[in-house]
C-alpha cells in the first residue's frame, strides 16, 4: 500500500518536473498522440523506473558507505584489509545481466514491430528532406495525377493526414543546384545531406539519408496539429528546418484532398493579377524568374526545386520555410521577399531586389492560392 | 662501427645547423627535453588551456540558449562554436590531459627511468600541440570547422566554408601524435616494467593505460582512413560520400564510430584508472576486486569495438542490426556495473579520509552511475529513436565525459599534485571547488534530460518560446557558469600554490600504495637511484605496513624491519645513469606536418616545404645518437 502510494508520489512529482516547463509540451515525447510514439513511450517508461531503482540503490549505498565509514576526527584506526570476494563478484555481474535481459525482450520485439511495413489501407507518402524545408508527395492513385497536369499533390512543411488512418512515409533525401549564377554559387546549392524527420508525440526518428530510402509507419489517434523537426544536423539552418503534421476528421480530409488535386485558381484580379503575371514571367533587369524553381499547378511553373505553391493559402498550410514564420503572417512574408537570407541566414532563395509594389503585388497573388 | 657512430655525431655536432641542446632547466629545456615528466607537465598544462578555451565555448552556447531566439550569436558563428567546443573537449582536453598523466606516471609506477623512445615522447607532445594550434588557425582564415565534432557526410562535404578541410588535417595530425604516443607507452608498459613487476602486480592505473593505448593503436587508424576520405572529397572531387555517383554517406559514420566508440573508453578508462588508485588509497585498504576490476576494464575494450552502431540506431540500417547493437550494448553496461560495484566495496568497511581526491572520485562514481543508466535507456533501441539527437544524450554524454572523465582527472591532479610539484594544492579551495562544481554541473547537464526528452533537439543554435523549452534552458546555462566559477577556483588554487616554495613535509602525504611515492617529490630526472625490485601488489603499501594474517589489520613496519632492501642505498645522484639527452629534432621534425597540411590547403610547394621539414628533423634524428658525448 505505502509502496504504491511512493510510486505515485514519484510519478506525480516526474510528471509535474516535466509539465511545469513545457505549458505547450507540444514536442514531448512523454505526450504520445499516436500508436507508434506510444509503443516507444511504454517501453521507456519502465525501463526508466528500473533505472531509478538502480540509481537510488547504488547512490543510496554510496552515501550509506561514506557517513558510515568516514574517519572521525581525531581517530587513527587502521581497517580490516579485505582483498575481494569471488561470490560477490560473480553475483554483482550475474544480476545486472538478468535485469538487461528482462528488459531486451520487449525491446527486440518492438524493434521488429516497428520495422513491419503496414497493411493495405495505409496512406503513402514520400517526404522529402532539403536544405531547410520539408516537401511532401502524395503518390496514392488518387492523389498522384492531381492539378490537371498529372502530378502527384505536393506540399512543402506541413503534412497533412487523416486521423486514425496508418500513414507509411518513404524518406528521400533531396536538393539540387539551384538560383542564378554560371557557375551557379556553392552557398546557393540546395546540398543533398542527411536529416532525420521526427514528430515526438507521433514517432520516433528515421534518418533520411542520401541514396536510401527508410520508412516510417505512424498514425495520429485525434484530429491535431503536432509539431516536428529534422534532428540531425544538417548545416548552417539545421535548427529552422521544422515542419507540423496536421491529422483531419475524415470529412476535413476528403475535402482537404479535393482542394489540393484542383489546380491554382487563375481567376484573379487587380493587384493578385499583377503578382501572378510577375511570378511567371522575367523579372526585369535580369533578376531572375520565379517559376525557375517554384511550382504552381495549372500554370507553367513546375520546377520542383523550391516548395510547390499551388495551395500556398490554404488553410491548413499554416506554416512556410521550413516553419521560420506563419503563412498567415503577411508581415513576415514581406520580409521574406525583400531578403530571404535577412530572415533565415544562408536560406537559398536569392534576393531578387524585388521592390515593394512587387512585394506587394506577390504576396496578393500568394494569398489568393487558397 | 661504433667508432664510426661517434664520429658522425661528432661531425654533426660541429658542422650541423642545431648545436646539440644540453641545458635541463631554462625555457629552452622544455622544447629539447625528452624527459616524460617534463613532457607529461607540458601535456597537462596545454590541455588545460584547451580546456579552459572549450569551456569559453560553452559559455558562449549556454549564454546563446539562454533565451529563446537568441541573437547573441548567429547560425553560422553557433555552429563553429559547438564544434569546436566538442573537438576541443575531446581531442584538445580530455585525451592530452589523459597522456599527460599517462607520461608522467607509467614509468614512475612500474618503476622505470623513462618511457621506451624519449624522443618519440617529445614528438608526440609537439605534434599535438601544433595540430590544435591548427585546427583552431582556421577561426582565422576562413572559418572554424563548423560539421560539428562528428563530422558526417555529406553536409562536412558540401560546406563551402574551409572549416571542415582543416577538421580533417587537423584531426590526422592530432591522430599522428596519439598513435606515436600509443605505441610508445604500450612498449614502456610492456617492456619497461622493473624486476618482480609482473603484469598482475601492476597499479589498475597503469592496467587502463596499457588498455586505452591498445584501443588507440587499433582504432585510431579507422578515424584517420575516414578523415582522408573526408579531405579527397572536399579538396580533390572524389565521390566516397556522394550517394548519387555510387558513394554512400553512411559509411563515414560507421568508420567515424567505428573509431569513436573505441574512443569514448579511451576518455573514460584513465578517470577509472585514477579513482581505482586513489579509493584504495583514502580508504587505507587495498581495491576490492582487483583482477575483476583490471579484467572488467579490458573486457570493456574489447565490447567497445562491438557497440559503435548503437550511435546509428535512426540510420536504417534495419532490425537485425539495431537488435545486435542494442543487445551488445546492454552487455557493455555489465563490466562498468562491476567496477562501480568493486569501488563502492572498497570503501566499505575503510576508514574514508574526505580529502580532495576521494571527493572528486567519489564525484566520478555518483555521476558517472547516471551516465551509465541513461546509457542503457538507449540500448533500448525503439525508446532510442526518440532520444537520439535530443538534448537527452546531450545530458548523458556530459555525465559521462564531464561526471566520469573530468571529475576523475581532477581527482588525479589533486591527488599527484604534490608528487609533481613537490607542492600541496589547498584542501579548502579544493572543496569548495568541488561542491561548486558538482551542484553548478547537475544545474547545467541535469536540466538536459528533460529537455531531450520534451523534445528540443540538440546543435540548434535557437529554439522557439513556442515549445515551453525556456525554463529548463536558463538552469542550464546558469549551471555552465557556476562550473566556470569552479573551475577559476581551481586556476586561483594552482596559481597560489605553485607561487609558493617548493617542499613537502612529507613527502607521501597520503599514505598512498604505489612506486610512484617511493621517490622523491618530483623525482630525480632518472625517477630512481635504484631500480626498484617489486615483491607485490602495492608494493610500497607493503614495505610499510604487514598485515596481521589473524586480525587482517595492517600494522605498521618497525623502522629498520623493513623486508630486506630499503632506503639502505647511498643516493647516487644519478651520475652513473646514463639518460637520453635533450634534443632540437623531434620539435623540427613536428613542423613538417602542419606545414605539409596548410600546403594541401593552399600550395604544393608549402607540401614539398613540410615534407622536407619533416625529412630533415628525422634525419638530424637518425643521426644523433640519444646520449650525447660527454
Amino acid at each position: 500500500m505505502r509502496k504504491k502510494a511512493l510510486w505515485a508520489l514519484g510519478a506525480s512529482i516526474l510528471g509535474l518536473l516535466l509539465a511545469a516547463c513545457a505549458p505547450n509540451a507540444s514536442q514531448s515525447t512523454l505526450d504520445p498522440a499516436g500508436p507508434t510514439a506510444q509503443s516507444e513511450k511504454n517501453l521507456f517508461v519502465p525501463v526508466f523506473w528500473i533505472a531509478v531503482a538502480v540509481f537510488v540503490l547504488v547512490e543510496g549505498a554510496i552515501l550509506v558507505i561514506a557517513i558510515k565509514y568516514r574517519q572521525r576526527k581525531g581517530r587513527e584506526r587502521m581497517p580490516k584489509q579485505t582483498h575481494g570476494n569471488t561470490r560477490l563478484e560473480i553475483g554483482w555481474t550475474i544480476a545486472p545481466a538478468l535485469v538487461l535481459a528482462v528488459v531486451m525482450v520487449p525491446t527486440v520485439s518492438l524493434i521488429w514491430q516497428l520495422a513491419k511495413a503496414p497493411g493495405p489501407g495505409a496512406l503513402n507518402v514520400t517526404v522529402q528532406g532539403r536544405q531547410w524545408w520539408w516537401g511532401f508527395q502524395y503518390t496514392d492513385p488518387d492523389m498522384k495525377e492531381s492539378y490537371g497536369s498529372g502530378e502527384p499533390i505536393t506540399v512543402a512543411d506541413v503534412l497533412v493526414v487523416p486521423a486514425g488512418r496508418q500513414v507509411y512515409l518513404s524518406l528521400e533525401a533531396a536538393g539540387g543546384l539551384i538560383g542564378p549564377g554560371d557557375p551557379p554559387d556553392p552557398a546557393k546549392a540546395d546540398y543533398v545531406v542527411i536529416h532525420s524527420f521526427w514528430t515526438p508525440q507521433l514517432f520516433g526518428k528515421q534518418d533520411v539519408v542520401p541514396g536510401r530510402t527508410n520508412h516510417i509507419t505512424f498514425a495520429a489517434d485525434q484530429p491535431g496539429t503536432y509539431t516536428g523537426q529534422c534532428a540531425e544536423f544538417c548545416g548552417l539552418q539545421h535548427a529552422n528546418m521544422k515542419f507540423k503534421v496536421v491529422a483531419l476528421s475524415q470529412s476535413d480530409w476528403d475535402a482537404w484532398v479535393q482542394r489540393e488535386r484542383a489546380p491554382a485558381s487563375t481567376t484573379v484580379e487587380g493587384l493578385a493579377a499583377e503578382g501572378r503575371a510577375i511570378f511567371l514571367n522575367p523579372l526585369s533587369n535580369d533578376r531572375g524568374t520565379c517559376v525557375n524553381c517554384h511550382a504552381i499547378g495549372g500554370t507553367e511553373a513546375a520546377s520542383g526545386a523550391a516548395p510547390n505553391l499551388t495551395h500556398f493559402y490554404d488553410p491548413t498550410h499554416t506554416c512556410f520555410a521550413g516553419c521560420d514564420f506563419d503563412t498567415s503572417d503577411t508581415e513576415a512574408l514581406k520580409a521574406w521577399l525583400r531578403d530571404p537570407n535577412a530572415v533565415k541566414l544562408g536560406a537559398k532563395m536569392p534576393n531578387y531586389a524585388l521592390s515593394d509594389h512587387e512585394i506587394d503585388a506577390l504576396v496578393a497573388y500568394l494569398q489568393s492560392l487558397t | 662501427m661504433k667508432g664510426d657512430m661517434a664520429s658522425l655525431s661528432v661531425q654533426g655536432a660541429r658542422g650541423g645547423i642545431l648545436r646539440r641542446p644540453s641545458a635541463t632547466t631554462g625555457w629552452l629545456s622544455w622544447f629539447t627535453t625528452v624527459d616524460h615528466k617534463k613532457i607529461g607537465i607540458m601535456y597537462g598544462v596545454t590541455a588545460f588551456v584547451f580546456f579552459v578555451l572549450g569551456g569559453l565555448e560553452a559559455l558562449l552556447i549556454r549564454s546563446q540558449l539562454a533565451q529563446p531566439d537568441g541573437k547573441i550569436l548567429n547560425a553560422d558563428q553557433y555552429n563553429q562554436v559547438f564544434t569546436m567546443h566538442g573537438v576541443t573537449m575531446i581531442f584538445l582536453f580530455v585525451m592530452p590531459m589523459s597522456a599527460g598523466f599517462f607520461n608522467y606516471l607509467l614509468p614512475l609506477m612500474i618503476g622505470a627511468r623513462d618511457v621506451a623512445f624519449p624522443r618519440l615522447n617529445a614528438l608526440s607532445f609537439w605534434v599535438f600541440v601544433l595540430g590544435g594550434l591548427f585546427l583552431y588557425s582556421a577561426a582565422l582564415l576562413g572559418g572554424a570547422p563548423n560539421g560539428g565534432w562528428f563530422g558526417y557526410a555529406p553536409n562536412s562535404v558540401t560546406d563551402p566554408t574551409p572549416g571542415m578541410t582543416f577538421y580533417a588535417l587537423g584531426l590526422i595530425i592530432t591522430g599522428i601524435a596519439s598513435t606515436v604516443g600509443a605505441v610508445n607507452l604500450a612498449v614502456t608498459i610492456i617492456n619497461m616494467r622493473a624486476p618482480g613487476m609482473t603484469l598482475f602486480r601492476m597499479p589498475v592505473f597503469v592496467w587502463m593505460g596499457l588498455v586505452v593505448q591498445l584501443l588507440l593503436i587499433f582504432s585510431l587508424p579507422i578515424i584517420t582512413i575516414d578523415l582522408f576520405l573526408l579531405l579527397f572529397d572536399r579538396r580533390w572531387g572524389t565521390l566516397f560520400f556522394e550517394a548519387a555517383q555510387g558513394g554512400d554517406p553512411v559509411l563515414w559514420q560507421h568508420l567515424f564510430w567505428l573509431f569513436g566508440h573505441p574512443e569514448v573508453y579511451v576518455l573514460i578508462l584513465p578517470a577509472f584508472g585514477i579513482i581505482s588508485e586513489i579509493i584504495p588509497v583514502f580508504s587505507r585498504k587495498p581495491l576490492f576486486g582487483y583482477q575483476f576490476v583490471v579484467f572488467s576494464g579490458i573486457a570493456i575494450g574489447f565490447i567497445g569495438f562491438g557497440v559503435w552502431a548503437h550511435h546509428m540506431f535512426a540510420v536504417g540500417l534495419g532490425p537485425v542490426a539495431n537488435t545486435a547493437f542494442g543487445v551488445t550494448t546492454a552487455i557493455i553496461a555489465i563490466p562498468t556495473g562491476v567496477k562501480i560495484f568493486n569501488w563502492m566495496a572498497t570503501m566499505h568497511g575503510g576508514e574514508l579520509r574526505f580529502d580532495t581526491p576521494l571527493l572528486y572520485s567519489i564525484g566520478t562514481v555518483t555521476m558517472f552511475v547516471i551516465g551509465g543508466l541513461s546509457g542503457v535507456t538507449h540500448a533500448i533501441v525503439p525508446s532510442d529513436y526518440q532520444q537520439t539527437d535530443t538534448y537527452y544524450i546531450v545530458a548523458h554524454i556530459h555525465y559521462v565525459l564531464f561526471g566520469g572523465a573530468v571529475f576523475g582527472l581532477f581527482a588525479g591532479m589533486f591527488y599527484w599534485w604534490p608528487k609533481v610539484f613537490a607542492r600541496q594544492l589547498s584542501e579548502r579551495l579544493g572543496k569548495w571547488q568541488f561542491w561548486i562544481m558538482i551542484v553548478g554541473f547537475n544545474l547545467t547537464f541535469g536540466p538536459m534530460h528533460v529537455l531531450g526528452l520534451n523534445g528540443m533537439i540538440r546543435r540548434e543554435y535557437t529554439y522557439p518560446a513556442s515549445l515551453g523549452l525556456t525554463g529548463w534552458n536558463q538552469v542550464a546555462s546558469v549551471g555552465a557558469f557556476v562550473i566556470a566559477l569552479s573551475i577559476l577556483l581551481f586556476i586561483i588554487n594552482a596559481v597560489r600554490t605553485q607561487s609558493k616554495p617548493k617542499g613537502l613535509e612529507n613527502e607521501d602525504p597520503w599514505d598512498a600504495r604505489t612506486l610512484e611515492w617511493t621517490t622523491a617529490c618530483p623525482p630525480p630526472v632518472w625517477n630512481f637511484d635504484e631500480i626498484p625490485e617489486v615483491h607485490a601488489l602495492d608494493d610500497f603499501w607493503h614495505k610499510k605496513y604487514v598485515e596481521d594474517e589473524k586480525t587482517g589489520l595492517p600494522v605498521p613496519v618497525q623502522a629498520g624491519g623493513a623486508p630486506e632492501h630499503d632506503e639502505g642505498h647511498e643516493a647516487s645522484g644519478g651520475h652513473a645513469i646514463h639518460l637520453p639527452s635533450p634534443s632540437f629534432w623531434p620539435l623540427v621534425a613536428s613542423f613538417g606536418l602542419p606545414i605539409m597540411a596548410y600546403g594541401i590547403l593552399y600550395s604544393w610547394w608549402l607540401v614539398g616545404a613540410g615534407a622536407l621539414v619533416l625529412l630533415v628533423g628525422f634525419y638530424g634524428w637518425a643521426m644523433e645518437p640519444s646520449v650525447a658525448e660527454e
